[in-house]
């Protein structure tokens, strides 16, 4: 550990030709090299995420699930039974239904915890690396840095949802084929329509999960604590789900933040009825601009401590 | 599955005691309300026996002054107490209720006339005489009670019929009834023609087996059926078609024969999934009502005598909601539009299978004539085809059983015996073409075929099929089915058919199919073969397109404007702080200082608990000064630091940093390089990579960076392409030092840079910080070790508790105090011969020695002297003189 400690510790003439301090801009006493606007472009902050364990271990379970799920079908053994179907009784129709099937089984749980990781974890694992204080010392502006940092996560949690559908109607499709996409409904669409179908369906969770990473965002920029900033955001999803259950609150619970998660189902009907995902987006995007403006009320004058 | 399995089986038990409303009687009583039993008597038997009918009153307890009445009717094969929840639920919500058992049924006496109008029904105005003399109940003239009367079936067209010959009555809801029992019990689908139509054989055994079977009284053929009814419906059924008889006795008990007299508001409710009363029975009746001006809201919902969806939670709501409008005059405006329910309309979140939705249009749009509902063409295909009706009509197709609805169809699908609703041979098919855009189906679709027949009759079921692409099966909605009798002679004429009324969103790129079957084991077939040759009369099917609307259209507006608001707030925010953020940094330079590193004025940190961490602290750094910030722990050197890394806002005072003022993220900061409280690292990247990556976050050109001097200052050698995770704490200590310095920063500012180095780094670093200041520019360096300080540093700047102590260069500190430590063996000799050199003075003694202040002496000329004069010297040592004048000055501090 110690090795190269001894042999290149030497003179330091690198310092006795140094060169004199870079020209100066008067009007705001900066290096004239430095450019707030230049400052963590989006290509670093994804090398510097790309990088780490976590964001790998997300991104391969994501690629691995799918496959997960087709053991299970294939050794279990799907009796379509009697009943009216789900999506899960149609999940071995076809490439589209199989995606259907994991993206269904994705959306209330694992999503949100991916999604929640991207976005709490990228300005709390700063604080708590202290790596934060020096890339705001560089000096990159506290607005910058969330913003580019906000970029970058909900960046990665839409690739989490494009890469989970990809790999899982690449999955379908060579296990089951293509094929018409079936709904429980009993409708069938042809294949093209089920591709724009699923493009649909991908926004619409995209949207879904912006209230998920602007509340982790939020409380990521809160906490010094990934993992409470992580937890948090999904223990507060829950909550919402829960009170989503409880049919005494009525027509309140529609505007829990998670009550329209589901609406993208609403894709597989005949024509895609799009009243409750016009709502669902609404309000998504409303909660989301209040969390994120709250965030980043709170991070522009905070005391950086850690 | 299983909850549709055993709502049906439920609904074959009690067959058509199904009603819409109360089937979920679970609480008999209430303590809010009380309920009171009383035999009534009523007209006599057409045989003349007197009969008592069962009844029961629900007052609300707290009930004070008078309250509206509402008469609620069982269906058939029931007893009043199928209807004590709904009861029960219109007490609770301030009505009087009366429920009772119809003659013939539960422990009521006397027989069945299946709702005639001088039994019945005078029945039912019997017991709304007995509600004008309840004191409890309110009166719109002396013997005319406020009142409404609702009932399921059976009930639903006594409902009809009392209102239409009891003028008394103020409103009504008959739910899942007929119309024409004729029409339901011999249907006929084929338009424009008045022969009956074909035997209903399995509804009906039920229909009478129930009133003839084991109800307690001595076995008879005829159980509790009145004599006519029995004789008609067995003449009947052993014909297989209609009696006159039957004929004119169903036509007498028909709603149809006095819709025009109905005055009181109707809230008609009839079931999707009903082979029994389909929904055209409950069309007939909202058209003949309205007809006359009574306003008349019509419901499909997903229920029915088919078991389906129950919906008992909305249609108890709707009732309530039309009550209280009628009977209380409640002032909120009545919905009076159609809702139907769509049962496939969209997916359960919770387990993704289809969930039922409602859909509304304005007015009545009796979607079952054609005509009034907005039709559209799609183009049929079909040959001629010739099909076989067998023999005794066996084997026949299987559609809808009595109480099961599809589900035995389904099961025999499932269990592999294949689709049972069209048998190979019997049926002719025609199909459209794939439909190129979404349909909303609502209601009755129709068809013109030919058919010619090798018998004088023909007896043939039409269905309507949903059929998807590729190898899913078609769907037959509810599995319901037209019925047609025809008659011939056959020469080529148009027949008309309505098919089923259904409600069913079909999507792009399936198929309607039309199938015309000669069997189907729930209806009399003719008993000998016969061959049919049905086709096209017209290439079309007309199908009703109503355009529909959610029940609740989600208020967009409403978000919409929310969203607006909140999002125009934070934009103007954000050009608010941008505003500000810019000319605070363009006013925030003084061009005087542009050359002074740093300036402190008056700063002061109050933390939000109260904790004060600096106080009034002023200095001043000027290019190419060593300054060493000296204070013990928790002095407030830290917290001084971060401030001038605008990590922390300041409560009093400003920092200037070549003159600009610093703020969080002040551009000013760029030409200052940190290291404060420890280094910071993403643990996943190396060495390397972390200082490469922290300058790209600068976003600066690499080579400004000055990458080979940052590297040979962290001196990791190979452990740079390590991760720092492995990194020891000095090395993480070194290569965080070596971030600070890269860009060669005008002012360095190092916060305790020797922790956790060992001896030899440590002089290594007073070397590189004495070099670095010699290219001109300025180091900071906080620590709470004086000899490094002393060693290091040009100037000093004492703190202690957030306050400044002294403030100067290291020699003027010394130079305030600094002494040599004589071990001599006489003193009093060594002071008095010492105290002769200049400059020197006794600092007095101490159990060590002596101590002398030298003032610039060499201490080798004060041995000299010493030894010259006889004493001995032992030991010369000078004392860690800026520790002395630390200790003092924070000694002072704390006095």
């Amino acid at each position: 550990m110690s090795s190269g400690t001894v042999t290149t510790q030497g003179t330091h003439g690198g310092l006795a030709g140094a060169p004199p301090p870079e020209a100066v801009d008067p009007r705001t006493g900066a290096s004239v090299a430095y450019n707030a606007g230049h400052t963590l472009p989006l290509r670093v902050e994804v090398v510097r995420q790309f990088r780490r364990r976590r964001t790998q271990l997300a991104l391969g379970f994501l690629v691995i699930l799918p496959f997960l799920l087709v053991l299970a079908f294939e050794a279990g053994n799907n009796d379509p039974g009697a009943g009216a179907p789900g999506l899960v009784d149609l999940a071995t129709v076809g490439a589209a239904n199989f995606t259907l099937f994991t993206l269904f089984a994705a959306t209330g749980f694992l999503l949100v915890v991916v999604v929640a990781l991207f976005a709490g974890d990228t300005v709390a694992a700063e604080a708590s690396w202290s790596s934060l204080r020096y890339l705001l010392a560089a000096p990159i502006p506290r607005a910058r840095l969330l913003r580019q940092k906000l970029v970058v996560a909900l960046g990665y949690g839409f690739f989490a949802i494009v890469l989970l559908t990809a790999v899982a109607y690449v999955a379908g499709l060579i296990f089951w084929g293509t094929g018409a996409a079936r709904s429980p409904l009993g409708t069938t669409l042809p294949t093209s329509t089920s591709l724009v179908r699923l493009l649909i369906i991908v926004g619409y969770l995209a949207i879904v999960m912006l209230f998920v990473a602007a509340l982790a965002f939020l409380l990521g920029v809160y906490t010094d604590a990934p993992l409470g900033a992580v937890g948090g955001a999904v223990v507060l999803v829950i909550v919402s789900n829960i009170l989503d259950a409880v049919s005494a609150l009525g027509s309140l619970r529609e505007a829990l933040p998670t009550h329209y998660q589901y609406a993208w189902t609403d894709a597989l009907s005949p024509s895609v009825s799009w009243s409750a995902m016009t709502t669902g987006t609404l309000y998504s995007l409303g909660y989301s601009v209040v969390l994120l403006g709250l965030a980043w009320r709170h991070f522009l004058r905070k005391d950086v401590l850690s | 599955m299983r909850r549709r399995t055993t709502v049906a089986l439920a609904s074959a038990a009690v067959i058509v005691a199904v009603a819409a409303i109360g089937t979920t009687a679970i609480a008999s009583s209430d303590p809010a309300v009380v309920q009171t039993v009383a035999m009534v008597k009523v007209g006599n038997d057409a045989d003349g026996t007197p009969v008592s009918l069962d009844t029961t009153l629900f007052v609300p307890k707290n009930l004070k002054g008078t309250a509206p009445a509402v008469l609620l009717a069982h269906g058939f094969g029931g007893s009043k107490d199928d209807e004590t929840a709904d009861a029960l639920d219109l007490a609770r919500h301030g009505f009087v209720a009366l429920t009772y058992s119809a003659r013939g049924f539960g422990h009521s006496g006397g027989q069945i006339s299946l709702d005639a109008p001088q039994y019945e029904v005078a029945d039912a105005s019997r017991l709304i005489d007995l509600l004008a003399t309840n004191p409890h109940v309110t009166l719109d003239k002396p013997g005319d009670p406020v009142v409404g009367v609702a009932g399921g079936s059976y009930g639903g067209a006594l409902t009809l019929e009392a209102a239409g010959y009891d003028q008394r009555i103020d409103a009504i809801v008959p739910a899942i009834t007929w119309n024409e029992l004729g029409q339901s019990l011999f249907p006929q689908f084929a338009q424009g023609t008045s022969t009956p139509g074909v035997f209903k054989k399995q509804w009906a055994a039920d229909f009478f087996g129930t009133g003839s079977g084991d109800m307690g009284v001595t076995p008879t053929t005829c159980g509790k059926f009145a004599a006519a009814y029995c004789a008609a419906y067995q003449a009947s059924a052993a014909a297989g078609r209609p009696t006159p008889e039957i004929l004119a006795l169903m036509a007498a008990n028909s709603p149809a024969r006095i819709l025009d007299k109905i005055k009181a508001p109707t809230l008609l409710i009839q079931g999707e999934a009903d082979s029994l009363f389909p929904l055209s029975e409950g069309d007939a009746n909202a058209k003949g009502i309205a007809a006359g001006g009574t306003p008349v809201k019509l419901v499909w919902y997903g229920g029915g005598h088919d078991g389906g969806l129950p919906e008992t939670k909305r249609i108890r709501s709707l009732t309530l909601d039309w009550f209280d409008h009628y009977l209380k005059n409640d002032k909120t405006a009545t919905d009076t539009r159609f809702e139907v329910t769509v049962t496939n309309a969209s997916l359960s979140a919770s387990d993704s299978q289809p969930k039922a939705s409602v859909r509304v249009a304005p007015g009545l749009p009796g979607v079952t004539a054609a005509g009034s509902t907005p039709r559209q063409s799609l183009a049929l295909t079909g040959a001629r085809q010739t099909v076989i009706a067998p023999a005794g009509g066996n084997p026949a197709a299987l559609t809808s059983l009595p109480g099961f609805g599809s589900a035995l169809s389904t099961i025999a699908q499932a269990g592999g015996l294949g689709d049972l609703s069209t048998l190979p041979g019997q049926v002719a098919t025609f199909e459209t073409a794939p439909l190129t855009k979404a349909l909303q189906l609502t209601g009755s679709s129709t068809v013109d075929l030919t058919v010619r027949s090798t018998a004088p009759t023909a007896t043939l079921f039409a269905t309507l099929l949903d059929v998807p692409q590729g190898d899913a099966k078609a769907v037959l909605p509810e599995s319901l089915v037209a019925p047609i009798q025809l008659t011939g002679p056959f020469t080529g004429q148009t027949v008309r058919v309505t098919l089923p009324a259904i409600v069913r969103d079909i999507a792009p790129e399936h198929r309607l199919r039309v199938v015309i079957s000669t069997t189907d084991q729930g209806y009399a077939m003719p008993a000998d073969a016969r061959a049919y040759t049905i086709g096209l009369a017209a290439a079309t099917l007309s199908v009703p397109v109503l355009p529909l609307t959610a029940l609740h259209p989600s208020s967009l507006t409403g978000l919409w404007v929310g969203l607006a608001i909140v999002v125009l707030v934070l934009l103007g925010a954000w050009l608010v702080i941008r505003q500000r953020t810019r000319r605070r940094i363009e006013s925030a330079s003084d061009p005087s200082l542009a050359a002074v590193p740093l300036v402190i004025t008056g700063l002061g940190k109050a933390y939000r608990g109260g904790f004060r961490a600096v106080s009034d602290l002023t200095f001043r750094v000027e290019p190419g000064q060593v300054l060493g910030l000296l204070g013990p722990n928790g002095a407030g050197k830290t917290t001084t630091l971060r401030m001038l890394m605008g990590l922390i806002a300041p409560t009093e005072g400003e920092i200037r940093v070549f003159g600009h003022r610093i703020s969080p993220g002040a551009p000013v900061l760029s030409r200052v390089g940190a290291f404060v409280e420890g280094p910071g690292f993403p643990p996943h990247l190396t060495g390397v990579d972390n200082l490469l990556l922290y300058w790209r976050a600068v976003g600066r050109p690499l080579e400004e960076a000055h990458l080979d001097i940052a590297l040979e200052i962290a001196g990791l050698g190979d452990d740079i392409y390590r991760r720092t995770k492995n990194y020891s704490h000095g090395m993480r200590q070194r290569l965080g030092i070596a971030q600070a310095m890269l860009g060669l920063p005008e002012l360095l500012v190092l916060d305790e840079p020797t922790n956790g180095l060992d001896p030899p780094q440590i002089r290594e670093m007073r070397d590189v910080l004495a070099r670095y200041a010699a290219t001109g520019r300025t180091v900071i360096v906080s620590s709470h070790l004086l000899s490094e300080v002393e060693q290091t540093c040009t100037d000093v700047v004492v703190m202690d508790r957030g306050r400044l102590v002294a403030q100067g260069t290291v020699a003027e500190l010394v130079g305030r105090g600094g002494s040599t430590l004589f071990g001599v063996d006489d003193e009093d000799a060594a002071v008095r011969i010492a105290s002769a050199l200049p400059g020197v003075t006794s600092a007095g003694r101490s159990i060590d020695g002596l101590m002398l202040d030298l003032n610039g002496t060499p201490p080798a000329d004060v041995v000299a002297a010493l030894v010259a004069a006889g004493v001995r010297v032992d030991k010369v040592t000078p004392q860690r003189r800026l520790e002395e004048v630390f200790l003092t000055l924070v000694g002072q501090e704390q006095q």
